[in-house]
């Protein structure tokens, strides 16, 4: 056992059991723009008191713990060695010690392997960054979230929606409403406008990553998240798909370049319960937050 | 709007009775079953099921269980996709005599007249809520085919305590989830 893997061990107990502030806080806020004795309000309510016990208790937030995926960022230089390697072996300990479900399955044979390793499982992510630090991000995404994800290509003639941001938008209303309840609503929606059909999806993943408080540093992307948050919490679809004034808690939209005959829009939902963490190592200095 | 006291099994009366939004606690047994066991049901149609199931509750669950010494604890238990069922659900509700469905997101017109006609209902469950719905299990009173299908797909039977749930599909064919279905259909095309 690396040391390395006794904190993402606790990255992940921290991720499954106590939910990140930023998300919590949304949460809240989207509690109180209910109406008092509305659906949608005693949800949140429901809602909240699950985060709570789930913190103090130490006991996962939901019983799908999700697919269990890692991004792991090195400095330039760094040998990979052991990392890929500690996610695995965190990932069994933390489904023996009950943090996680056991969810990776076969599809030939219909087996459950019983300790969530299995073909790509756990999802691990190896890339080179320019910081000094090793960060792994955790993502414990549900099931019924990934389910909902959707991909379009533009043209697409019954939407109306062309090879432009306009076109982009609609794409998102659409996924959004087509989601409904199903994917534990109100969702956090990641965004990839390009890139080939695999990257589009993946980079729509990876914008769940960013916290729902940031900005995004481009201006024009920052104000279709804005529009979309906004439009997206016009729908009506509310907590859990019962009505109410909160589909989405946040739109994140990046962008890869695509290749001139291809033009896909990605869409990744997160459930409510987006669980998330990351474990920063600086020397022998490790930090989960 | 004070939430109601429904102790399981019931009765055809009062499922009968339960309108869509109704906020109704539920409380005695309830048995587990997803895609494997529906499919397994609506196959095989064991019989040991049925003293389990009748005038009882279907929960859509694949629990996180621990042993405590030769004692099941639940750890994590809230509701998965109702919709995977859908082919299933109506035609199991019958069989078995089962008076309501726990899930989460609804089903579709199958189960909607399935419901209706066989007196039952659906209760929603909150998704995600999977610690507190856990506390609401009081006791793991069995397992069945637990070797045989895995611990989160196994027909798992919950003693539950004031287990939160929403009336969101009733015995009179309404459905709260074709209702939001329409007016945000509606909410969109006014936008797009």
């Amino acid at each position: 056992m690396s040391e390395l893997a006794d904190h993402v061990l606790e990255l992940i107990r921290r991720s499954s059991t106590d939910l990140s502030d930023d998300v919590e806080a949304r949460i809240r806020e989207a509690r109180d723009t209910e109406d008092e004795g509305s659906t949608a309000r005693s949800t949140f309510d429901v809602i909240i008191e699950n985060i709570e016990i789930a913190r103090s208790g130490g006991t996962p937030i939901c019983q799908d713990t999700g697919l269990l995926s890692f991004y792991a960022h090195l400095p330039e230089g760094m040998d990979q060695g052991g990392v890929k390697e500690a996610c695995i072996d965190a990932a069994r300990r933390a489904t023996a010690a009950g943090l996680l479900r056991p969810n990776a399955v076969n599809p030939i044979t219909g087996k459950n392997s019983g300790d969530n390793i299995g073909e790509g499982l756990p999802y691990v992510s190896i890339e080179y960054h320019e910081g000094d630090e090793l960060t792994i991000d955790v993502v414990q995404k549900g099931g019924g979230s990934e389910n909902v994800g959707a991909q379009y290509r533009l043209p697409d003639p019954d939407l109306h929606a062309g090879r432009d941001l306009a076109g982009v938008e609609k794409c998102i209303m659409d996924a959004v409403f087509t989601a409904q309840g199903f994917g534990c609503s109100p969702g956090t929606i990641g965004v990839c406008i390009g890139g080939d059909r695999g990257g589009s999806l993946l980079g729509a993943k990876k914008q769940l990553l960013r916290r729902l408080d940031d900005t995004n540093p481009d201006p024009e992307l920052a104000a279709l998240e804005e529009k979309l948050y906004v439009n997206l919490n016009k729908l009506g679809i509310g907590p859990m798909g019962f009505g109410g004034k909160t589909t989405v808690l946040g739109v994140k939209i990046g962008f890869l370049h695509r290749h001139p005959a291809s033009f896909f829009v990605s869409m990744a939902y997160c459930c409510w319960a987006n669980r998330r963490r990351r474990l920063t190592v600086r020397g022998d200095q490790f930090s989960i937050n | 709007m004070a939430a109601r006291k429904i102790e399981l099994p019931t009765t055809e009366d009062v499922i009968r009775s339960l309108h869509i939004g109704d906020e109704v606690r539920l409380y005695g047994t309830v048995v587990t079953a997803r895609d494997v066991a529906h499919k397994f049901m609506v196959e095989k149609r064991p019989d040991f099921l049925r003293p389990l199931l009748k005038g009882s509750v279907i929960y859509h669950c694949g629990p996180i269980v621990r042993k405590d010494g030769d004692e099941w604890k639940v750890v994590a238990a809230g509701p998965t996709t109702s919709s995977r069922e859908e082919p299933y659900q109506a035609d199991v509700i019958e069989t078995y005599g089962v008076a309501g469905i726990i899930g989460k997101a609804g089903m579709g017109e199958k189960t909607s007249a399935g419901l209706k006609k066989s007196g039952a209902v659906y209760f929603h469950a909150v998704g995600g809520a999977g610690a507190l719905l856990a506390k609401c299990v009081k006791k793991v009173k069995d397992v069945l085919m637990l070797d045989e299908f895995g611990s989160p797909e196994a027909f798992w039977v919950l003693d539950v305590e004031d287990f939160p749930t929403i009336v969101t599909m009733d015995s009179h064919g309404d459905s709260l989830h074709r209702k939001v279905l329409q007016e945000s259909e509606a909410n969109l095309r006014a936008m797009l």
